[in-house]
């Protein structure tokens, strides 16, 4: 393809013989904004690490521009990192701490200058030339090391958790201003993040991992309404999950009761997996439902209320802005194209394993 | 209440034996020996044979100093380098002589470079020229070194191991190769390790007259030297305490001019 930016090929991994990466591949086109979301300690860092050149990996490619810089260290990449606790030199003011990689290039001292400001109004922080690191809230920081990122207008930028220390309101203000900055730079972001909300928020493209695999890449409406496995499903928001049989196309029986659906090609009475986002469980009469229950649960989230429905041996979790009081009989549907279907795991190793190539 | 109660033996402790010395040397300083006071064991620095006993020691001790911060900070690094075990056992290895007495260690070193030593027997087995080092400057500067070497070491280390791999990484990520990041961050982030170490070598060098008795053999007279022999050949008390006063205001008037110069005021002893 011509427009991909960086290509990781067969990319594996271990450290102390505890496989990290396991023969990962990945994509990212120019001016893409990508996220890696995955849980903790799943290999997102490494991953990054590997791309910044801090981390060689035991097999595979690095390509860049389509050059394979594998072996090529970090200060000759043309690709800044903006790192997970900021790593200001702490000995230098935010003027110096911007121009330190223009500096290391030799640029005149009236274009470091220029750089700096435009820089610092980028990030909103005009006037904090002199201030140093220690003097600076965490949200300022994480501004100048994204300022001293950017001055060197790499091709490409990699952020690893950088907004992971910071409270939520203020967490949620950086958000736009990182899209409103990969805009007006259209600068290609790699972005890790082991919180689901802002991979959903921010990305183009979402790539979620699990123990050093890749479990499903695509578009954040993809990842949240069509996860491929149960994995996705369970990550990325709340879900019910059920293990159900596919009786043939477009049914499947769920918890006994035979349910619509627009899902084709599982074969007849296979076993599959059934994903039904919590806004999507309807709560209707008894009569008027597929199945029956009682209502166990209630508690008011702000926006909806979150119930709890016992029914067929199963709790099914259910969001709506209707309040039903608990201990009330109901009846549940569901539309059949709110009915995910998935294809069950044969085993341990394949539900770790990448489904996407 | 009780707090302060525990902190009565240590001020009862410092009382009397860092502040009532002080005031005592103080009182003899600043006394002659009919008990009258005076100036002129202060003024007497400025005889020749003070002053260049002074300088004797600025010169052999900044030289030591020199040479400790250069082998320390490479030592240093190194250690930081190095797996979490195994650095643990070399910093053990490195401070094991200093667990033995350093009067012991020095006199090791005496038997070592003597003119028929150790050192010299092996060289004459050899049929090499013997090693006239003993009772010169160099055999001082390398009791100096030996003797305080890990003080210049640890300290430089602890700042070390405390600067953050992404801080370095950083550097490396903006362009910075492995020499412009040891000159640019490394370097500058570890001054208040060095600054520490200096004071800790410096000091020590400048006031000892064990080593110099010991490999200098009497012919290297340093200030402290003559101090000692005030006290305890010429019993002259009061010319003794004048010196030692000079010799702190000294230290003490090139400690506020190493932490005025350290722009951080980060004058960490260890
Ligand atoms: N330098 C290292 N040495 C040993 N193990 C490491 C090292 N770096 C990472 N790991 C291990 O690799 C796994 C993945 O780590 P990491 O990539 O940091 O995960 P994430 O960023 O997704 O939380 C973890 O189990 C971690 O303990
Ligand atoms: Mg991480």
């Amino acid at each position: 393809m011509k427009d991909v930016l960086v290509d990781l090929n067969n990319i594996s991994k271990s450290f102390d013989g505890h496989l990290v990466l396991d023969e990962l591949n990945l994509y990212v086109r120019e001016n893409e904004f990508l996220t890696l979301l995955g849980p903790s300690g799943c290999g997102k860092t490494t991953t990054l690490r590997i791309l910044g050149g801090f981390e060689k990996p035991d097999k595979g490619q690095v390509i860049f521009s389509g050059k394979d810089i594998t072996n090529l260290p970090p200060n000759k990449r043309q690709l800044n990192t903006v790192f997970q606790k900021y790593a200001l030199f702490p000995h230098m003011n935010v003027a110096e701490n911007i121009a330190f990689g223009l500096k290391i290039k030799n640029k005149p001292k009236s274009y470091i200058d220029d750089k700096i400001k435009y820089a610092l109004k980028l990030v909103n922080l005009d006037g904090y030339e002199k201030r140093m690191p220690d003097s600076l809230s965490g949200g300022q920081q994480q501004r100048i090391a994204i300022a001293r990122a950017i001055v060197n207008e790499p091709k490409l930028l990699l952020l690893d958790e950088p907004l992971g220390a910071l409270d939520l309101k203020l967490r949620q203000d950086m958000q736009y201003e990182l899209i409103r900055l990969k805009n007006e730079l259209g600068i290609t972001f790699i972005y890790v993040t082991h919180d689901q909300e802002e991979a959903l928020t921010m990305s183009d493209t979402i790539v979620v991992m699990n123990q050093g695999y890749i479990q499903q890449i695509g578009s954040p409406e993809r990842i949240y309404n069509e996860p491929e496995n149960a994995f996705v499903a369970d990550f990325i928001g709340d879900s019910n999950i059920i293990s159900s049989t596919m009786i043939e196309d477009r049914l499947v029986e769920i918890l006994g009761a035979r349910f619509a659906c627009v899902d084709e090609g599982f074969g007849t009475n296979q076993p599959v997996d059934v994903v039904i986002r919590p806004e999507d469980v309807e709560l209707v009469s008894p009569a008027e439902g597929t199945i029956q229950g009682r209502v166990t649960h209630l508690i008011f989230k702000g926006v909806h209320y979150e119930m709890e429905v016992m029914a067929n041996g199963f709790e099914w979790l259910v969001h709506s802005t209707r309040m039903v009081t608990p201990g009330t009989e109901v009846g549940i549907k569901v539309d059949p194209f709110n009915i995910q279907i998935m294809k069950k795991p044969e085993s341990e190793d394949e539900e770790a394993v990448g489904v996407n190539e | 209440m009780s707090k302060k109660l525990l902190s009565v033996p240590y001020l009862f402790w410092s009382a009397l034996f860092i502040i009532v010395p002080l005031l005592m040397v103080f009182y003899y300083g600043l006394t002659d020996k009919s008990g009258a006071f005076t100036l002129a064991n202060i003024a007497a620095i400025a005889s020749p044979e003070h002053s260049k006993a002074l300088w004797a020691a600025v010169r052999l001790s900044l030289i030591s100093t020199v040479i400790c911060l250069l082998l320390a900070y490479p030592l240093a690094m190194i250690l930081c380098n190095m797996k979490v075990n195994h650095s643990s056992f070399t910093v053990v290895i490195f401070i094991l002589p200093m667990w033995m007495n350093f009067l012991l260690r020095t006199l090791a070193w005496q038997s070592l470079l003597e003119k028929t030593g150790v050192i010299n027997s092996i060289l004459g087995a050899l049929h090499l020229p013997p090693l006239q080092i003993i009772n010169t400057s160099n055999a001082v500067i390398l009791g100096m070194v030996y003797n305080f070497l890990p003080f210049m070491v640890l300290p430089i280390y602890n700042v070390l191991v405390k600067i953050d791999a992404n801080i370095t990484n950083a550097a490396r990520d903006l362009g910075a190769n492995e020499v412009q990041t040891f000159f640019k961050v490394i370097l500058p982030l570890s001054v208040p390790g060095m600054i520490s170490g200096i004071t800790m070598v410096f000091v020590p060098a400048l006031t000892t007259f064990v080593i110099s008795n010991i490999l200098g053999g009497g012919k290297i007279l340093l200030i402290g030297n003559v101090i000692e022999q005030e006290f305890t050949q010429a019993y002259n008390w009061n010319l003794g305490s004048g010196l030692s006063i000079v010799l702190m205001l000294f230290i003490i008037f090139n400690m506020v001019i190493t932490a005025v110069t350290d722009k951080d005021g980060e004058v960490s002893i260890l």
